[in-house]
């Protein structure tokens, strides 16, 4: 007996890094998240070159959805040029053949770790959020079964009682990213740990949005034109970060959410968090022909 | 040996009850826990129920507030929107149905609060799970909940598990009233507490019925309890009935062996 | 004209089961009375007249005979109307006077006389003014009103227990000693409430220690007498 008899003869990868049978739970439990608007589907989550909680979660989605034409855009925390972003983008282009891009406008697919772009998504984008938690329950009931019974019947009352203890302890809701939105007027979701400036993006959007959670083994949806409403009290309004006067410090634009960066004499300085409109809009005041699609948020406040 | 009198049905009240059980029956294995028993209940009225424990008078106070599905049985509340046997109803409604038209007081606190809210926050999850939206409102109805209940309100947003016992159950009792419930459950309410805090409790209880007329179902061991709050009283005794009546004649005149044991017992 | 109450072969005996026998209270009592009426219970000690009222109000049950009583809606037997009519009964029409006050910790004085009043369904202010009226009537001091009544002393809590007891007119009135350990002030308000009732057509029943108090009112009396409990009580 030799080693080669008791091993497969060797073959290529399947298309996509993920095997055939993988991809197609895949395919089965998103369509069954975008069927439920906002309820978390659970999904076996396979081993992919990449550790738990580096966005394998997201991966998986990406990956199911990749084909050769399309044009894959990856973002962590705004920016094209983390080190994880690039690793997982150039990871996708690889085993699928897909164009890699910076440009939110080009791209047809649009991984995430804690952002969305400011310009709007077109209803032929995907966007795929990582998710690190998916249970918005998970403050108020640590045991996931009976959680997830609560989300069955729709009984969120100890979710809202944490709103109402923050306004109680600080006069504001605390919630900072992650704030709990209610889909389709039915669940409630984790939007990923995205700022509340970008939750009422999520709102009646024209894309489809994957959030999906490698860890956890969960993933939900929010189809086009769904409703996404955060969480609020009738009589205190949702408020989103106070960034609409802030000025990027180096591509002088103004009204969209910036990264603060300290500075050494006890100051900081604002920059675009999304790094290509900030790049794009550099280009552009250096006299290049670029093109910024319309944005969600218009001289920093969303349109009603 | 003389039979008391047969009483016939009621003919001067033509108000219909407003809780009615029917040959309810429940077995955990072996054990009879509730044996046909069959119960009414009328607006504005105390029942009282005694009995000694594992006599099924808090199992009954439980199918009460729809937490168990008895074998047999049938149990409506006449409300406008509720027609029907309620142990049918799904677990959905059930909760609905006990969120907003039944308080219950539990002996153990833990199970009717969350501890580690605020106190006001117990009392503002149950307007939040009927759909109340506004801040002020939650924050003013809770604070009136927790005023009917004679809870210091300076301390409305302290957690349970930094408060008295009485206070506790004073907790409790905003929770259950603050949706005016048509039904209000009290599962020995006064249980393990000091003797003078337990009657500052009652007095709150019986303050509360005398001002809003709630109809009141109260689960006891403790027969002063009883004679405190209640107009009628059921005493059960291994999951059966054995006797009822006005709760002046219970104590004065008791028929059943075991009422006489009883009474004279505690007496 | 219709009596308002009466009552026919009345028997009350009560089953000892610890004890595996029988107490024999009275039996075969007959009697009626009309609005207005002022019946009294005579006898020695012992010889059931209280058992008799309070079987009458059905705090003890009766074992034989018939107790009608003639409502606006008609007659019924209170000797086995269901416990509900007795109750709705006890809250507007029949009222019971005995020397015991069942306090509750921490209510007021006041708060407990106007519990009738609150009851019927008459405002808290109303009912409190009423219940001052009569705290004052009855003699009780002006800054005991507000006062618990379960730290008074035996004749105090019983002003205030008759207070309570008589300030919802009822159609009919049992007394059980209601004169007992009552000073003589408090004593001549209440034979002037029980007397401004009966003019106002309260029919009423009385068991008293000194029956000369009320001597003026008496329209009939009854005497209960002593019996052997007979051989066989068949009900």
């Amino acid at each position: 007996m030799t080693l080669a008899t008791l091993t497969k003869p060797w073959a290529a990868f399947s298309y996509g890094f993920l095997d055939a049978s993988a991809k197609r739970e895949m395919r089965r439990k998103m369509l069954k998240a975008i069927a439920v608007p906002g309820c978390q589907m659970p999904y076996a989550s396979r081993e992919v070159p990449m550790a738990r909680g580096w966005g394998t979660g997201g991966l998986q989605v990406t990956l199911t959805l990749l084909k050769p034409s399309s044009s894959v855009k990856v973002i962590d925390q705004g920016a094209d040029d983390s080190v994880n972003a690039a690793s997982i983008r150039s990871f996708l282009s690889k085993v699928s053949g897909a164009a890699e891009t910076w440009d939110t406008q080009a791209a047809t697919l649009i991984q995430s770790r804690h952002r969305i772009p400011e310009e709007r998504l077109r209803a032929d984008q995907v966007l795929v959020l990582q998710v690190p938690n998916p249970e918005p329950l998970r403050p108020v009931e640590p045991n996931m079964s009976v959680a997830r019974q609560m989300h069955a019947d729709a009984d969120y009352g100890r979710l809202w009682l944490i709103l109402y203890e923050q306004m109680v302890r600080s006069g504001r809701i605390m919630e900072g990213a992650a704030y709990p939105a209610l889909v389709n007027r039915r669940h409630v979701m984790t939007p990923s740990p995205i700022p509340r400036w970008d939750v009422p993006k999520l709102h009646m959007a024209e894309h489809l949005t994957f959030l999906s959670a490698g860890r956890e083994k969960r993933l939900y949806a929010v189809p086009p034109f769904t409703q996404v409403e955060p969480l609020v009290f009738s009589d205190v309004p949702y408020q989103v970060e106070d960034h609409g006067a802030l000025r990027c410090h180096r591509s002088g634009v103004t009204g969209y959410y910036m990264n603060e960066i300290p500075q050494d004499n006890g100051g900081s300085v604002f920059e675009l968090s999304d790094s290509n409109l900030g790049i794009k809009a550099i280009r552009r005041a250096e006299g290049a022909q670029v093109e910024i699609g319309p944005t969600w948020y218009e001289n920093g406040k969303m349109p009603q | 040996m003389t039979a008391a009198l047969a009483l016939l049905a009621p003919h001067l009240m033509t108000t219909p009850p407003l809780l009615t059980l029917q040959g309810v029956s429940r077995r955990y294995g072996d054990v009879v826990a509730l044996e046909d028993v069959s119960a009414a209940v009328y607006p504005g009225e105390v029942l009282g129920i005694v009995g000694e424990s594992g006599s099924g008078k808090s199992t009954l106070l439980r199918m009460m507030n729809l937490e168990d599905t008895p074998d047999a049985g049938d149990y409506r509340l006449a409300l406008p929107d509720l027609p029907g046997n309620l142990f049918v109803l799904d677990r959905f409604a059930r909760r609905m149905l006990c969120a907003t038209r039944i308080g219950i007081v539990y002996q153990n606190p833990h199970l009717g609060l969350l501890m580690k809210h605020t106190s006001s926050g117990n009392v503002a999850e149950r307007l939040l799970i009927a759909g109340e939206r506004s801040f002020a409102a939650l924050r003013g109805r809770a604070r009136d909940a927790l005023e009917a209940s004679e809870f210091p309100l300076n301390r409305m947003d302290a957690r349970p598990f930094e408060l008295s016992g009485g206070m506790q159950q004073r907790v409790q009792l905003a929770k259950a009233i603050a949706l005016e419930p048509a039904l209000l459950l009290l599962d020995e309410p006064t249980t393990g507490l000091d003797v003078s805090v337990q009657a500052l409790v009652l007095d709150t209880l019986k303050r509360l019925q005398r001002d809003r007329a709630i109809t009141m179902v109260i689960v006891s061991h403790d027969l002063g309890v009883i004679r405190t709050m209640a107009d009628r009283v059921i005493v059960m005794r291994r999951g059966r009935v054995v006797e009822q009546g006005l709760a002046d004649q219970i104590f004065q005149d008791p028929q059943h062996d075991y009422t006489q044991q009883l009474v004279h017992a505690k007496l | 004209m219709t009596p308002i109450l009466q009552v026919e072969n009345l028997g009350k005996h009560f089953q000892m089961h610890h004890l595996g026998q029988r107490l024999h209270a009275f039996e075969g009592i007959s009697f009626a009375l009309h609005a207005g009426e002022f019946l009294l219970l005579r006898g020695p000690n012992g010889v059931g007249k209280s058992t008799l009222l309070r079987t009458l109000y059905r705090s003890y049950l009766p074992r034989a005979g018939h107790i009608w009583y003639h409502t606006s809606e008609g007659r019924i037997d209170l000797a086995v109307a269901a416990d509900v009519d007795i109750a709705l009964l006890r809250r507007r029409e029949i009222g019971f006077v005995t020397q015991f006050l069942i306090a509750r910790p921490r209510v007021a004085a006041e708060d407990i006389v106007a519990e009738p009043l609150r009851r019927a369904g008459i405002p808290a202010v109303d009912a409190i003014e009423e219940s001052r009226r009569w705290l004052a009537e009855f003699g009780v001091k002006r800054d005991l009103w507000r006062a618990y009544p379960t730290t008074f002393s035996g004749g105090e809590q019983q002003k205030v227990n008759l207070a309570r007891a008589l300030i919802l007119p009822q159609r009919l009135l049992l007394l059980d000693e209601p004169t007992a350990s009552l000073d003589a002030g408090a004593r001549a308000a209440l034979i002037r409430r029980l007397a401004d009732l009966k003019a106002a057509g309260v029919a009423m029943i009385g068991v008293f220690h000194h029956p000369g108090d009320v001597a003026g009112m008496i329209d009939r009396e009854i005497e209960l007498i002593a019996q052997e409990e007979p051989a066989d009580v068949a009900v």
